[in-house]
């Protein structure tokens, strides 16, 4: 499957978030690394998008939508930083 | 007055308050097309309007949302050609051969047709002129690498850095199949005049007549002697198809670039 960036995925996140969430800076549960989620990679398929680390391929978050709802879950990430200004 | 008070009245509507609203807020609208023109001979330019949009920065997109008869939709990312407050929105899209989306945009869509758009999306792929707000880039020479219709945000980018008159050094490397699919090539030829602008194109397939160098991809050594050095300090922004942008990134960082320094937005295919 061909990944793209988390830049991608820019749509989705903005069902979620009232900001736009790909600068938001991640640390990743696998490798400890730190990076805007714009730079995390981005595999989807009709069953939805796994992001994962694009140091260590660990999953950071998962995102599902359908007609009418729409989920994601941050099962890989410890921690979210968001600029204030 | 307080230093917050001072950034908040000082900017532009849409674009005030901190960085959670460094670029306006995304939302959904419906856009209606006002023009639409043959850009390559695989791709089309179209110009929507929009009348609630609330602008964009340069190296933004969209999503367009295509809803059939029965309901059923579909939905694409597409590289925003515009930038700046304008409620006219300015797309080029390829057309992929196997597309749900791509071939009624290219083919079907007439003036005057609606479709719905959600945006302006992502804040991580964009640039903005020497003294606009949240310009995170401020006083560092550009350097773009767009493969295909991976030059769409790049344009964008160029178009935006020219008509502030930004004097920071811009360049880019165009990698193309033939002189046929350049997209904005008028646009581009007309930058190229500019002191502060720098055009290096690549044919990928067929060159121009007397075109000094044979027809071939972007290699290792083409990029080193087109692109900004690392010791310059250049942010580089990589825009294409997967295999382009991770040969294009990996080189990058053998050639000496911080990987910090290059944003890369890949859209899949080959």
């Amino acid at each position: 499957m061909q990944h793209v960036d988390g830049n991608a995925i820019a749509g989705p996140l903005a069902e979620f978030f009232a900001f736009d969430a790909t600068t938001a800076v991640a640390r990743c549960n696998g490798c400890g690394s730190v990076a805007e989620l714009a730079r995390a990679m981005v595999y989807t398929s009709p069953a939805g998008s796994v992001l994962r680390c694009a140091e260590c391929d660990q999953v950071l978050a998962t995102l599902v939508e359908s007609e009418d709802r729409a989920w994601i879950g941050f099962s890989g990430v410890s921690a979210i930083e968001v600029r204030r200004g | 007055m307080s230093d917050a008070t001072a950034t908040t009245s000082s900017s532009p509507a849409g674009y005030a308050g901190s960085a959670l609203a460094a670029v306006p807020r995304a939302g959904w609208h419906v856009g209606t097309v006002a023009a639409v023109r043959r850009e390559t001979p695989n791709a089309a330019r179209l110009e929507l309007e929009v009348e609630t949009w609330p602008g964009n920065a340069a190296g933004q997109h969209l999503d367009v949302r295509l809803t059939a008869p029965d309901g059923y939709t579909a939905t694409r990312s597409y590289s925003i050609a515009s930038s700046g407050p304008s409620t006219r929105v300015v797309l080029a899209i390829d057309k992929l051969p196997d597309g749900e989306v791509s071939p009624f945009l290219v083919d079907e869509v007439r003036v005057g047709d609606q479709v719905e758009v959600h945006g302006p999306l992502g804040a991580f792929f964009v640039w903005r002129p020497d003294g606009a707000p949240h310009a995170s880039t401020r006083a560092r020479p550009v350097q773009l690498i767009g493969g295909g219709s991976g030059i769409v945000p790049l344009y964008a980018m160029a178009q935006a850095h020219h008509d502030a008159l930004d004097l920071t050094p811009f360049r880019m490397l165009y990698s193309v199949r033939t002189p046929d699919d350049l997209y904005f090539a008028d646009e581009l030829m007309a930058l190229e005049a500019s002191d502060a602008f720098r055009l290096d194109l690549v044919y990928t397939r067929r060159i121009p007549e007397g075109w000094p160098t044979p027809a071939g991809r972007v290699t290792r050594e083409g990029l080193a002697s087109a692109a900004l050095p690392a010791d310059e300090r250049p942010i580089v922004y990589v825009c294409g198809s997967t295999g382009f942008v991770e040969r294009v990134a990996s080189w990058l960082i053998e050639l000496g670039h911080d990987p910090r320094d290059i944003r890369t937005e890949r859209f899949g295919g080959l």
